[in-house]
């Protein structure tokens, strides 16, 4: 082995910019090349080595140790959607990456780029069942968008650079390398670049420029257009081109559970949110516009409803970055591929100034007829107990909408995506497509992380927080000034909401004898309120997002409130339910 | 839709785990391989799976352009019967002393325009080329003499165009 060092020093050392350093040090290196300045993880015996070169560079990275690697793959997802850069995660073999998967199927399937770098038995030990030794490549793979195994160092300057690569273009999504502990201590001459090309990879695809001809036709042409429009937006920073575009055309423009905060929720365009439990207009008035052009999303079944039922009277525009999600739910006539900022632009171009005036005003009045029987009995209840719905209003009023809201998963997230009011982009983080209970304290640490100097408030039910509650500990010894909102109702909530409507109210395994949160919350240093009163709620609210610190407010909201409108699951969208 | 047989054929790096990759689109969708064959192809270093499914076009078209999201995949398609020529490699082992029992076996054997590997003492070995529906009836003819092993390779198969998606990954590799 030292031979083989030897000669590979000499023949390196005609090349420039080597330094002879082992692989821990090579790993650390790149991060700061990459310009990670904050990393998320947990130690353990596999990945020491890589956790001692970081001793040395704690002024250029920081670390937040986790309680919990599912809580530091959720809060590096929380700073990555933020940020729109690579998070990155530390785990050690065995159980810690194990604890990743989670976080990986949720960022894969909402497309969030990492890169998680997992410790790995020495190589000589693989495949004995060595203590903490399990297949990371085997198990990941169906939830990363690439993974490798590396067990020489001089592997690692190339394949960390493909992964930071392959995690932030095209359509984002998570990496995992996994590095054994040899190859980590082994000591190599070290050079970097980053990486811009994959033969094999076409991050986006090239635009035809008769699709977008096709498109801009059958919008000029349209009489009830509808855009529909997702994540794909934001990926591709695309939000001014989009704003434009709907701008120009006079296009009524409903946002996906992942599209939130890509257009100003005030705009006079946007129509609302999609979804089983979306606005009533953009549902309703789906299965009635001639032209649906869907920019950026990927037609979710929670989108769709009953795919048979679903616009089958429209032209269907799809602009979208990967190939495999064009037909994949919904038949594009006319697909548009290409990254969303390129397409738009090219649009924007050949689309003809239009306004569809008596077409808005469909939805201005199905906004109307919500308000009525759904919106103002949530906002402003005339029950002795509080909805969420009320207290997410009252943030509204004291942010104007320019906090960021991060969602757990359950009725609350439902409430806090329909009601919360957004002014800027990237200020809604949810777990959309996975729907991973847990995810919102962990990934409300990662945002605020990503941006300091933005509210951040993560509004979570009973349920899930007790799911990652332990990440209180990452908040108070990060000091993050972190607002946590626990809407709590003393049940899962939307499973009960199912029981109650679809299983004739057996709520098997619904209700929750909790703990008392407040003396948990104090347990870890962060000042709590509980309000169980309407008259107190809002100076709690006021204190609670004034506070210049990590605060914890327990809002006891109706036990057994739904939420509504509602697309019953098989039902097509426009048998939308508003009681 | 009817489900009916196709061949995916998809050029690729050669990489360790490309093969685990491939296969779990198949799994997600519970979608049976019926054989799946992996071989350096016409251009150096880059590998060709060819993979025998039956299954709605629908389907296959979904999982091709998955297979095609791939990192290491360079370009995948897929194709009907009629528009590949497609092979299966069978070979039979059956009791030397079958031969000398008259003149039996080496009839069959020419007459499915087949092969002997080898003879040894105490066994043979045929090989024939062929479609599956070819390999199938010479084992039925060999059954009377006793087969001690069988075995039949994985489809292979290529278009019946003139370069095939070759020429796209061509396009790709001198493009980088």
């Amino acid at each position: 082995m030292k031979i083989m060092e030897s000669q590979i020093v000499t023949e390196q050392n005609k090349k420039i910019n080597t330094e002879f350093i082992n692989g821990a040090e090579a790993v650390i290196k790149i991060l700061i090349e990459e310009q990670v300045e904050v990393a998320f993880g947990y130690p353990g015996g596999a990945i020491m080595p890589i956790y001692d070169a970081l001793y040395d560079e704690q002024d250029r990275i920081q670390h937040v140790l986790a309680r919990h690697e599912q809580g530091a793959i959720h809060a590096a997802q929380g700073f990555a959607r933020v940020t729109t850069k690579p998070g990155v995660c530390l785990a050690t073999s065995g159980p810690g990456a194990t604890n990743l998967i989670t976080g990986l199927a949720d960022a894969q399937i909402d497309s969030t780029p990492l890169v998680c770098i997992t410790g790995q038995v020495p190589s000589s030990l693989l495949g004995s069942d060595a203590f903490q030794e399990t297949d990371v490549i085997g198990i990941s793979m169906p939830v990363t968008k690439w993974n490798y195994q590396i067990t020489d160092a001089n592997e690692i300057p190339e394949v960390l650079a493909k992964a930071f690569y392959i995690a932030r273009s095209g359509r984002p999504g998570p990496v995992l390398i996994d590095i054994t502990k040899d190859a980590q201590f082994q000591k190599f001459n070290y050079s970097y670049t980053c990486f811009k090309k994959i033969r094999s990879y076409v991050p986006k695809p090239e635009i035809d420029p008769s699709s977008v001809e096709k498109a801009a036709s059958a919008i000029n042409n349209a009489k009830r257009p509808l855009i529909l429009f997702g994540q794909g937006v934001i990926l591709a920073n695309a939000e001014k081109e989009f704003k434009k575009l709907i701008e120009k055309t006079g296009i009524p423009a409903a946002w996906t559970i992942l599209g939130l905060s890509a257009l100003e929720t005030d705009h006079p365009l946007n129509v609302g949110m999609l979804g089983m439990h979306g606005n009533y207009g953009p549902n309703l008035l789906t299965n009635e516009c001639d032209v649906l052009i869907a920019i950026g999303m990927r037609f979710d079944d929670r989108v769709t409803g009953n795919l048979s039922k679903y616009a089958k009277q429209a032209k269907v525009i799809h602009l979208e970055i990967d190939p495999a999600e064009i037909n994949k739910n919904v038949k594009a006539n006319i697909p548009v591929l290409g990254d969303a900022k390129e397409t738009i632009t090219h649009l924007l171009k050949l689309v003809k100034p239009n306004s569809h005036e008596k077409w808005l005003q469909r939805f201005i009045d199905c906004a109307k007829i919500e308000r009525e029987k759904v919106i103002d009995k949530e906002l402003n209840p005339d029950s002795e107990t509080l909805s969420m719905g009320e207290v997410i209003n009252i943030i509204n009023k004291h942010t104007q909408g320019d906090a960021i809201i991060v969602s757990d998963v359950g009725q609350h997230q439902m409430v806090a995506c329909r009601y919360s009011k957004f002014s800027k982009s990237k200020s809604n983080i949810t777990s959309g497509g996975l729907g991973t209970m847990g995810f919102g304290l962990p990934a409300a640490l990662g945002a605020k992380l990503g941006a300091p100097e933005r509210t951040v408030i993560a509004v979570i039910g009973d349920g899930g927080f007790q799911m990652t509650i332990q990440e209180l500990a990452t908040i108070y010894q990060t000091k993050a000034k972190v607002k946590v909102l626990l809407l709590n109702n003393e049940f899962l909530g939307m499973v009960r909401q199912w029981q109650q409507l679809f299983f004739e109210k057996r709520y098997s395994s619904t209700e929750m004898i909790n703990p008392d949160f407040q003396t948990i919350v104090k347990g870890y240093y962060i000042p709590t309120k509980k309000v169980t009163e309407r008259d107190k709620l809002e100076k709690a609210i006021e204190e609670f997002l004034n506070f210049d610190g990590a605060y914890f407010l327990e809002v006891m909201v109706g036990k057994e409130n739904n939420v509504f409108p509602m697309v019953p699951s098989g039902a097509g969208v426009s048998e939308i339910r508003l009681e | 839709m009817e489900k009916e047989e196709f061949t995916i054929t998809a050029y690729t790096e050669n990489h360790v785990g490309l093969l685990h990759r491939i296969t779990i689109i198949f799994t997600k969708r519970k979608v049976n391989i019926e054989s799946i064959t992996a071989s350096e192809s016409e251009k150096e270093g880059i590998h060709r799976f060819t993979i025998a499914v039956t299954e709605t076009e629908e389907a296959v078209e979904k999982i091709v352009k998955q297979i095609e999201k791939q990192i290491e995949v360079l370009k995948a398609d897929y194709y009907k019967n009629k528009e590949v020529v497609q092979q299966e490699v069978a070979l039979y082992k059956i009791p030397s002393k079958s031969l000398t029992n008259g003149i039996e076996v080496e009839r069959i054997v020419r007459q499915h325009n087949a092969r002997f590997l080898t003879i040894e003492k105490d066994f043979l070995v045929i090989e024939k080329a062929g479609f599956r529906r070819e390999t199938k009836a010479l084992f039925d003819d060999l059954i009377p003499f006793g087969i001690n092993e069988f075995v039949r390779s994985g489809r292979i198969a290529v278009s019946r165009e003139e370069h095939g998606i070759g020429e796209y990954v061509q396009q790709i590799l001198s493009k980088n």
